[in-house]
C-alpha cells in the first residue's frame, strides 16, 4: 500500500511536469499576444510591456524562469485583471466552483443512486422504465438546453427562482439541477446495471435461501456490492464538477473558474492560463487517486500493486 | 415497504418535473406574449407617472456587464466595462452631459489662451475624495505622471491618449527624464496649467475621459490598490463597494462627492453575466432595468421580436463608429483601385442592414461617422457623403476595367476574414453572396479567434478582413489619422503622402475650418479615389430600457453614464 501511494505520487509529478511544459509551449505557439487588441498599442509601450514582463527573452529562459517561480509556489500576475495575483484569482473563482459543485455532486449521486436501485429493483416495470427514460434525457439534452429550459420556466414563467445570480441557497437550486442532470442520469444507469447483476448473483440467492431480512439483504450486500461501479466514476465525476462548467457559469453568472479558464485562452492571459492549468492537473490527478483508493476500501478483493499501475 | 414508496414518489416528482421542462420548448410562444402583456401594464403604469416625476423610494439600479472589468485603475482601464464602471467612480475636470457638452467637473471653470494651446484649469474647492480628502490640481499632475511614467508597472497602454499634452510623449519614451518639462503644473492647489503641443480642438472632452481621471495618492506604494474596493479612494459620484469577480459588482452613492443632491440612485448593482439570452430574460423577469449594449448584448436573432413586443422600451441609440471591410492593397487583386472599387459598388448596404444586423444601423457610404463634431454642426451635415453610388453595371464595368489593368482575365481566388462571431458570419454570408450575384465573383470566408484574426490582420495576411473602429474623442481626426503611412492601426497599408500631408496639417493647424476641409480631402482620398476600406454601417447601440429609468445618458461613442440616472415610481 505505502509503495504504492509513493510510486503513484511520483508519476503524478511526472505527468505534471509534461502537462506544464506541453501547455506553457503550446500556448506560446497560439499567434497572437495579451497586448493585442483592435487599436494597436504603440510599438515604444508595447516593447516596454514586453520587457516588463519578460516576453522580450528566448522562449527557454522564459520556461526556465516560470518553473522557478512555479516551485516557489508562485503562479505569477495575470495580465488582464490587471496587477491581481493568479493564485489569489484561482481561489476567489474556485470558491464558487466548489460551492456550487459540492452540492451537485451530493444531489447527483443520491439521487442517481436512488434512482438506479428503484429501476433495478422494479426491473421490467413502470417505474424501471420511467428512470432509464429520464436517464436518457438526461444524458441526450446538453446542459445548456437544460439550463435555457430551466430559467425559462422556473424564472420567467413561475417565478420561483431568478434567471441569474448566485447569492441566496435559492439561487443555487437552477444551476445545480442543471449540471447535475448528466451525472445523475450516468449514474443511475450504472448503479442499475451493476444492482441487477448482483441480484442474481448466487451469494444473494443464498442470503435469501437464509432467510435474511430484506434489509440486511439490500445494504450489506446488494448495494455495497452494486455501488463499485459508481465510486469509479465519481472521481473524475467530481473533478469535471467543481472544475466549473463554462456553459453553467456563464448562463447563471456564477463567477466560478471555468468561465475564467476559457476567458483567460481568449485574453491571452498567460500567467491565467498557466495557473488554472496547473491548478487543474493537480485537482484531476488527486481525484484519480483517492478514488483509486476509495475502491480498495469498499471493495477488498481490489488489491493495488504498483507493477499495474502507471 | 414505507421506504420504497417515498422513493417512489420521489422519482415520479422528478419525472413529471423533467415531463413538464422537455415540453417547454412548444410554449415557448404563448409564455413570451404574457410576457409582453405583463411588461406591457407596468410601461402603462410607467408613463401615467412620467408626468409628476414621482421618484421610486427604492432608488436601486439593476444592470449586467458581460465581463469583468478588468481593472478599477483608470490609468490602466482600455474597454467598454472599465469605461462605465470608472465613470460612476471618478471624475475628470470636466464631465460631460446629456447634451454632449462638456460641464463643469472637478473644474468649475477654465481659460482657453489665444493659440488654444494653453489651457487653465480653476478646480472647485469643495471636490473631496471618498475619504474625504480635497482634491488638489496636485492629484491630476500625480495621475497623468503616473500614467506617462515609463517605470510604471504594467506600462500603461492608453498612454499615448495623453500625448497632445507638451512632452508628453517624449516622457513617455524615456526621451527626457524631467517631468517638469511636461506640460503639466500646479501652479496653486487649485490651480491647473495645461500645455499642449499643438491647438487640440477636442482637448476639453478628452478630460472627461478615463485616462485622465485624477488618483489618490495612497495608491503610490500600493500596485494592488485597484483589486480591493476597500483601498480605492476615488472622487466621482458612486464607490465600489463590492468586488466579486466573475460574479457581480455593486455601488454605492458617495457621500462626500462635492455635487451629492444631484444624484439619486442609492445603489447600483451589477451582475456579470456574459450571455445575451440571460440578460434580455433577466430583463423580462424584472431583474434588471437595463440589458443590450454598450456592457452588455440582445441576441441578434431576438431583436426583430423584441421590438415588435416592446416597442416603448427598445431604444436603438446611434454610435459613431464604423463597421467597414479592410482591402489589403498590397495584396492581389486588390492592389488596384477600380477593383476595390467594384466590390464596394456592388453591395447594397440597406438590405444588409434591415435584413441581418437589423438594430436600426446606418449605411455607410464614409468613414466619419455622424455624430462625430465638424467645425460647427457635426461633420457629416457640414460634408455629406458623396464620395460613390450602390451601382452594379458601372461596378462590372471597373471590375473589368481594373482586372485589364493588371492583364488577367479571372481573378485569383480570394478569402474574406472575420472573428469568430454569428453576426460577422451572417454579414459575410450576405456580402460574399451579394458579389456572387452581381459581379460573378467566389469570394470563401473564412472565422478566426480573435487574437489570430488580429494578428493576421495587423500583420497583414489577408486579402479582405472585417474591422470596426470606435473613435477616441469626438473628432475626425481619430478615423483620419489611422491611415496615414506610420500609422500602427493602417492594416491596409494605404501609401500616400498626399493623405499624410493632410493629417500632418490638421494637426498643427488651429483653424478648426480648415481643419475639416483637410479632412474633407482626406475622406476623399480614402474612400473615393482610393477605396482602401469599403464602408459597410455605422453602428447602433441597441438597447432594453425600462419605462421608469430615466437619466441615463449615452455619449457621442455609445459609453453609458448612470450617474444622473434615477427610478420613477412603478
Amino acid at each position: 500500500m505505502f509503495r504504492y501511494v509513493v510510486n503513484k505520487l511520483f508519476y503524478m509529478l511526472v505527468s505534471l511536469f509534461i502537462l506544464v511544459s506541453a501547455t506553457f509551449f503550446l500556448m506560446k505557439a497560439i499567434p497572437g499576444d495579451p497586448f493585442q487588441s483592435e487599436k494597436k498599442v504603440p510599438p515604444e509601450i508595447r516593447a516596454r510591456l514586453f520587457e516588463q514582463y519578460g516576453f522580450d527573452k528566448p522562449l527557454y529562459e522564459q520556461y526556465g524562469k516560470y518553473l522557478v517561480n512555479v516551485l516557489h509556489g508562485d503562479l505569477g500576475i495575470s495580465m488582464k485583471h490587471v496587477n491581481q495575483d493568479v493564485t489569489d484569482l484561482i481561489m476567489k473563482t474556485f470558491s464558487a466552483s466548489l460551492k456550487l459543485g459540492v452540492v451537485a455532486i451530493i444531489v447527483s449521486i443520491i439521487v442517481g443512486v436512488l434512482l438506479g436501485m428503484l429501476a433495478a429493483l422494479y426491473h421490467r416495470k413502470l417505474i424501471d422504465n420511467v428512470a432509464m427514460v429520464l436517464a436518457v434525457l438526461g444524458i441526450a439534452v446538453p446542459s445548456f438546453v437544460l439550463a435555457a429550459l430551466l430559467q425559462f420556466f422556473f424564472a420567467f414563467k413561475l417565478h420561483i427562482f431568478r434567471v441569474m445570480g448566485f447569492e441566496t441557497p435559492l439561487d443555487y437550486v437552477l444551476p445545480v439541477v442543471a449540471l447535475s442532470a448528466q451525472p445523475i442520469a450516468f449514474i443511475a444507469r450504472l448503479t442499475r446495471s451493476s444492482m441487477l447483476e448482483v441480484l442474481h448473483a448466487d451469494y444473494i440467492k443464498t442470503a435469501k435461501a437464509k432467510g435474511l431480512n430484506w434489509f440486511t439483504i439490500m445494504f450489506r450486500h446488494v448495494i455495497r456490492n452494486g455501488i463499485m461501479p459508481v465510486i469509479t466514476y465519481m472521481g473524475p465525476m467530481a473533478a469535471n464538477i467543481v472544475t466549473g462548467s463554462v456553459v453553467i457559469e456563464q448562463v447563471f453568472g456564477i463567477g466560478g473558474i471555468g468561465k475564467q479558464f476559457v476567458e483567460s485562452i481568449t485574453n491571452r492571459d498567460y500567467p491565467l492560463i498557466m495557473g488554472i492549468t496547473i491548478f487543474y492537473g493537480v485537482l484531476l490527478m488527486l481525484a484519480r487517486f483517492i478514488s483509486d483508493l476509495l475502491y480498495v476500501v469498499v471493495d477488498p478483493r481490489v488489491k493495488l500493486s504498483s507493477r499495474k499501475e502507471g | 415497504m414505507k421506504k420504497q414508496r417515498w422513493l417512489v414518489l420521489l422519482t415520479l416528482v422528478l419525472a413529471v418535473g423533467v415531463v413538464l421542462s422537455a415540453c417547454g420548448s412548444n410554449n415557448n410562444n404563448s409564455a413570451a406574449n404574457s410576457g409582453n402583456k405583463g411588461t406591457n401594464s407596468s410601461s402603462n403604469t410607467g408613463s401615467s407617472n412620467a408626468g409628476e416625476e414621482k421618484l421610486a423610494s427604492d432608488q436601486t439600479l439593476h444592470i449586467n456587464f458581460a465581463a469583468d472589468v478588468p481593472t478599477f485603475d483608470p490609468a490602466q482601464a482600455q474597454d467598454n466595462q472599465a469605461h462605465t464602471a470608472l465613470n460612476l467612480m471618478y471624475e475628470g475636470l470636466v464631465r460631460v452631459d446629456e447634451n454632449s457638452k462638456e460641464v463643469p467637473g472637478v473644474a468649475e471653470s477654465w481659460d482657453i489662451s489665444e493659440d488654444g494651446k494653453t489651457y487653465t484649469f480653476h478646480l472647485r474647492k469643495d471636490a473631496k475624495w471618498s475619504n474625504g480628502d480635497a482634491v488638489t490640481a496636485g492629484d491630476f499632475v500625480f495621475a497623468w505622471q503616473r500614467v506617462l511614467d515609463p517605470n510604471t508597472q504594467p506600462a500603461p497602454a492608453y498612454a499615448y491618449q495623453l500625448y497632445y499634452i507638451k512632452n508628453a510623449q517624449s516622457f513617455n519614451e524615456g526621451k527626457i527624464t524631467d517631468f517638469s518639462q511636461v506640460g503639466v503644473k500646479a501652479t496653486d492647489d487649485y490651480t491647473l496649467e495645461v500645455t499642449l503641443e499643438n491647438t487640440t480642438p477636442y482637448f476639453l472632452n478628452l478630460t472627461s475621459f478615463y485616462t485622465y481621471f485624477p488618483v489618490h495618492k495612497s495608491v503610490a506604494n500600493n500596485d494592488k490598490w485597484a483589486t480591493d474596493p476597500s483601498t480605492m479612494i476615488t472622487n466621482g459620484p458612486f464607490t465600489l463597494t463590492s468586488l466579486v469577480t466573475g460574479q457581480s459588482m455593486e455601488f454605492a452613492k458617495n457621500p462626500n462627492y462635492w455635487d451629492n443632491q444631484d444624484i439619486k440612485l442609492q445603489t447600483i448593482k451589477a451582475t456579470v453575466v456574459n450571455s445575451a439570452a440571460t440578460e434580455v430574460l433577466s430583463y423580462q423577469n424584472g431583474e434588471l432595468d437595463r440589458a443590450g449594449q454598450p456592457n452588455g448584448n440582445i441576441p441578434s436573432d431576438q431583436i426583430q421580436i423584441l421590438k415588435d413586443q416592446f416597442a416603448d422600451e427598445f431604444h436603438i441609440d446611434p454610435v459613431a463608429s464604423l463597421y467597414y471591410y479592410e482591402f489589403n492593397t498590397q495584396a492581389k487583386p486588390f492592389d488596384n483601385a477600380k477593383i476595390r472599387k467594384a466590390f464596394a459598388m456592388a453591395i447594397d448596404r440597406q438590405s444588409i442592414v434591415d435584413n441581418v444586423t437589423k438594430a436600426g444601423q446606418v449605411p455607410a457610404f464614409g468613414l466619419i461617422p455622424p455624430g462625430i463634431n465638424g467645425a460647427e454642426k457635426s461633420f457629416r451635415e457640414e460634408y455629406p457623403e458623396d464620395y460613390f453610388t450602390e451601382n452594379v453595371e458601372e461596378a462590372k464595368k471597373l471590375l473589368q476595367e481594373g482586372m485589364a489593368e493588371e492583364g488577367i482575365t479571372s481573378l485569383p481566388s480570394i478569402t474574406l476574414t472575420y472573428n469568430t462571431d454569428d453576426n460577422h458570419k451572417k454579414i459575410a454570408l450576405a456580402i460574399t453572396d451579394m458579389w456572387k450575384k452581381n459581379l460573378g465573383v467566389d469570394v470563401q470566408i473564412e472565422n478566426q479567434e480573435w487574437g489570430v484574426f488580429i494578428k493576421n490582420r495587423q500583420n497583414g495576411d489577408f486579402q479582405i478582413a472585417r474591422a470596426g473602429w470606435v473613435p477616441d474623442y469626438n473628432d475626425p481626426m481619430t478615423f483620419i489619422d489611422m491611415w496615414t503611412t506610420k500609422s500602427g492601426n493602417n492594416d491596409i497599408k494605404l501609401n500616400n503622402a498626399e493623405y499624410d500631408a493632410l493629417a500632418a496639417d490638421a494637426y498643427k493647424n488651429s483653424d478648426n475650418k480648415a481643419r475639416m476641409e483637410d479632412f474633407r480631402k482626406a475622406e476623399q482620398i480614402l474612400i473615393g479615389d482610393q477605396m482602401g476600406i469599403m464602408p459597410i454601417y455605422y453602428y447602433t447601440n441597441p438597447a432594453l430600457v425600462k419605462p421608469y429609468l430615466k437619466g441615463v445618458t449615452l455619449d457621442y461613442s455609445g459609453s453609458v453614464d448612470y450617474s444622473r440616472a434615477y427610478i420613477l415610481e412603478h
